[in-house]
């Protein structure tokens, strides 16, 4: 008996001891809940609306990120998509039946073996065969209209005209968390009204007025490019200035038009 | 401007919407069907895997179709409502506990008779009886805890069937021929193992004793069989096959069954079986060795142990190939579900696991180490044992550190980014990798001090072989780090995981070639001193206990991220899981969850322990019997 009660005292010491290390000895991350489908008024949906509908997607449902970026090199980065799918076509290993960039960037996500970017096939393919997932089917699931409006992302992140069409007379399901909101405004137009709107000024001091909860961004565009503007503004925690506390809302990337962020970046970057 | 009509036209025919909701009017009445064939096999007491044979049988009925082969079956589309609540009872952690408990059992049950056949062979190609009374023993275990696997079996499919009525019937319209015979072989199985286990006494000596051993075969072949079935259904969840671009399944059941995973599933579980079965006896052994009193007792487990712990590391030490293997063919068959596996909400899962494992390899050694004090000329060899020690826990540092760390913000700054400067580098697959071919490869030297401890070589070339021996493994290291380091550091994606390959042959030549010099060595040898079986500290059993408990803990927690990997989909792509359990759980959660069910596991197994103790105990009941005289 003594040493029965013993080994079930040990037993659950090392049992115990690995459920105290999941719980306590790594970061406890929350899955994201499955997405959950509506219905979207498309025809209320602005042109920044519509680009800022295609970055959600992008990062979000789309999955779209899982593979292109810049930590695990699976596939090739997107940010100058929108430049390089007009010179595609013309590469003598393009397969397929697109006529414009536009049209190769929708053949891309759709059929993306009909180019496989050198070094990015699947193993063994000799990069004949592209191992991205279908993009409209199964977990991913992307509609017509998302799939247009990832098409519209990427031309806006790479500063090419964005020649995609938005929708008026489509009613289609989306995700509910990459839906942009559902009552529209209308755009700004000048950053001082983009600055108002958002109140930076509430934790940033400009031109020496202003609160100090931030950074001052008095001449900020001496010291910071346009992409790290534009990053701090959509993803503030990705870098947190020296000093500061991590309390800049993260919601902006969902609210605020791409035109507008355009017209915020470039008054900061010239304060100098 | 192109609007979406222009694309529509580019894309037409690609975009693949599975809207059609399904009528599933057959459902209920396969339902129905099922509640009735689990009435029927209840009455009967029968086994219960019977059960989805006769939902399928009766189903076929109901078709009027002679050709079970199906074909144009779409998943269903659920909502909440669709899935049958019971108060106070949360469905999938009901399913989630009965599952996992019948895998446990089921794994034990499965590999047993593997070695218990190994073990009868042995002992008639040496005849030394010890290996007959030590295989019977195995077997007299694993009979109890196979009437609980069929009980838990019986149990997860009536759990199946009221919770999760809908997810059950398509399965069963695709496998309901595998289903069928799934129950023949059970049947099979079970005439296999009473003969076997019954008539080891009556089948003794010549011709008999290969009869015996055929059973085995026969039994071992059904067993192995039933597993690979049951696979297929668990790998078609994971990655379907037979599904048109609609989502509709329009195969066989071969097709249904041969789906991406499967073979993979096969292997890892068919060696993780092996281990796993070696770790519970072990633990077994170890119990009946501590509460021994007489020092031949001691003795005959104190090598009953040592078996057991042998049995399990050797399957111990190719089951990370066989799980790399695995992986890398969920990335091969779905890149998402492979990211979604090892760098998204899974990926500090395997941190997990790394202590699990660390502890695997960490309490075998041990067990090995102390092990060593049985024999007199084990002095010899323990100095190096320091060293080996050093390795194993450097490897699992390795192995243990994480790719990215969990900071503050302050100590983000202060580190200048999420990873460590020097550390940071081990994080990643090429490190782990490299670490854990070391940590085998060293492990596999603990087992050739332990061998060697007792005996001395008597060939004429000794210093030449331990040369040998020492060139081998020196270059093999060498090898196994260029390949981390340079392939690792060095080169793109694509390499990184094609040099694993090397870095796998190159840590089994080894093991094969040490070995098979070794043996050659040692051919002819003579002993220091007889082996003294039973002077084995106590602490070393308890080593085996944590084998056995870390062992479950852990295919537990893997079992958790086989199903998780799938998310929000009973069948990955095709049959969303609408429920109200669908999100993800925690790892905490998981973990508390495998926790409980490890604990409910290991107090079956005292009782299945105990029940094997039982059986040969006699009471005397002197004066109780009529006309039966005491004394």
């Amino acid at each position: 008996m003594k040493h029965f009660l013993k080994v079930t005292i040990f037993s659950l010491l090392m049992i115990g001891f690995f459920a105290g290390f999941s719980n306590y000895g790594i970061p406890e991350i929350k899955p994201a809940p499955p997405p959950v489908e509506e219905k979207l008024d498309l025809g209320a949906m602005t042109p920044e609306q519509f680009i800022i509908l295609g970055e959600k997607l992008f990062n979000g449902k789309g999955t779209c990120t899982l593979c292109h970026n810049d930590v695990g090199g699976r596939a090739p980065l997107l940010e100058r998509a929108g430049i390089i799918a007009g010179e595609r076509l013309s590469d003598a290993r393009y397969q397929g039946r697109a006529t414009d960039a536009q049209e190769y960037l929708a053949e891309s996500l759709l059929e993306p073996s009909a180019y496989v970017v050198a070094g990015f096939g699947k193993a063994g393919s000799g990069d004949a065969v592209s191992p991205m997932p279908s993009v409209t089917a199964g977990s991913i699931g992307l509609s017509e209209v998302e799939v247009s409006a990832v098409i519209a992302y990427l031309q806006d992140l790479a500063g090419v005209e964005v020649t995609v069409e938005i929708p008026t007379d489509v009613q289609t399901p989306v995700s509910d968390s990459d839906a942009p909101d559902a009552a529209p405004r209308v755009a700004l137009v000048s950053a001082d009204e983009v600055i108002t709107k958002f109140s930076c000024v509430t934790c940033h001091k400009m031109s020496g007025e202003g609160g100090e909860l931030g950074p001052d961004l008095s001449r900020i565009g001496a010291t910071r490019d346009l992409a790290y503007l534009r990053r701090a503004i959509l993803d503030p925690a990705a870098e947190i200035a020296d000093g500061f506390p991590p309390i800049m809302p993260p919601t902006y990337a969902g609210e605020i038009y791409a035109g507008e962020l355009e017209l915020l970046v470039q008054y900061l970057a010239s304060l100098r | 401007m192109k609007g979406v009509g222009d694309l529509k036209k580019m894309i037409n025919g690609h975009m693949l919407f599975c809207n059609a909701k399904n009528p599933f009017g057959s459902s209920s009445v396969r339902s129905l069907l099922g509640f009735m064939a689990l009435a029927f096999a209840m009455l009967l007491g029968g086994s219960t895997d019977l059960l989805a044979a006769a939902v399928d049988a009766a189903s076929g009925a109901v078709q009027g179709a002679a050709d079970t082969v199906p074909s144009g079956i779409s998943a269903p589309e659920l909502i909440a409502t669709d899935y049958p609540t019971v108060s106070g009872v949360n469905s999938r952690v009901t399913v989630w506990l009965v599952a996992q408990l019948h895998l446990w059992f089921a794994a034990f049950v499965l590999a047993v008779p593997i070695f218990v056949f190994i073990i009868e062979a042995i002992g008639m190609k040496t005849r030394d009886q010890r290996y007959d009374d030590m295989a019977y023993e195995f077997i007299k275990i694993s009979i109890t805890a196979y009437s609980l696997t069929a009980i838990l079996g019986g149990l997860l499919l009536f759990s199946l069937i009221v919770f999760y009525p809908h997810l059950f019937s398509y399965l069963s319209e695709i496998f309901g021929e595998s289903m069928f015979y799934y129950a023949l072989a059970f049947f099979a199985e079970s005439a296999a193992l009473y003969l076997y286990y019954y008539g080891w006494h009556w089948l003794q000596g010549g011709f008999r004793k290969w009869l015996h051993l055929s059973i085995g075969l026969v039994l071992n072949a059904v067993g192995t069989t039933l597993m690979f079935l049951a696979n297929g259904w668990v790998t078609f969840m994971m990655s379907p096959a037979g599904i048109d671009p609609g989502g509709v399944f329009s195969g066989d059941t071969w097709v249904a069954m041969h789906n991406y995973l499967w073979n993979p599933i096969n292997l890892h579980r068919f060696i993780a079986n092996i281990a796993y079965g070696g770790s519970i006896v072990g633990a077994y052994a170890a119990f009946r060795f501590l509460s021994a009193g007489r020092p031949e007792e001691r003795a005959h487990y104190d090598w009953m142990g040592y078996n057991a712990n042998f049995i399990a590391i050797l399957a111990l030490l190719p089951l990370p190939f066989a799980g790399y293997y695995l992986a890398a063919e969920i990335y091969a068959y779905s890149q998402q579900m492979g990211i979604t596996l090892m760098g998204g909400i899974f990926a500090w899962l395997f941190i997990i696991q790394a202590v699990l494992i660390g502890t695997l390899f960490l309490s075998a050694n041990y067990y090995l180490w102390c092990g060593m004090g049985r024999s007199d000329g084990a002095v010899r060899y323990n100095g190096y044992i320091k060293y080996l020690a050093i390795a194993i826990i450097g490897s699992f540092l390795v192995w243990f550190t994480p790719h990215t760390l969990v900071l503050t913000n302050e100590e983000l700054k202060a580190l200048g980014g999420p990873y460590h400067k020097y550390l940071g580098p081990l994080g990643i697959m090429p490190a782990k990798n490299t670490a854990v071919n070391i940590m085998i490869l060293f492990t596999a030297l603990s087992f050739l001090f332990y061998r060697r401890s007792n005996r001395i070589a008597t060939v004429t070339w000794v210093n030449a072989g331990n040369a040998a021996q020492l060139a081998l493994y020196t270059t093999g290291i060498a090898n196994l780090l260029f390949l981390g380091i340079y392939h690792g550091y060095f080169t793109n994606t694509v390499y990184k995981v094609a040099a694993s390959i090397p870095q796998v042959m190159t840590t089994l030549i080894i093991i094969v070639v040490s070995i098979t010099l070794d043996s050659l060595m040692y051919r002819g040898s003579r002993e220091v001193a007889p082996l003294n079986w039973g002077r084995v500290p106590n602490r070393a059993q308890y080593a085996l206990f944590l084998l056995a408990v870390a062992f479950t803990w852990l295919m537990g927690l893997m079992g958790y991220i086989r199903s998780g990997i799938r998310q929000h989909w009973h069948v990955t792509d095709v049959f969303r899981d609408a429920s109200p359990d669908a999100y993800t759980p925690t790892l905490g959660y998981a973990a508390n969850i495998v926790s409980i069910g490890t604990i409910l596991f290991m107090v079956l197994v005292i009782f299945v322990f105990w029940l094997s103790q039982i059986s040969s105990r006699r009471t005397d009941a002197r004066g109780y019997w009529k006309g039966v005289q005491g004394g």
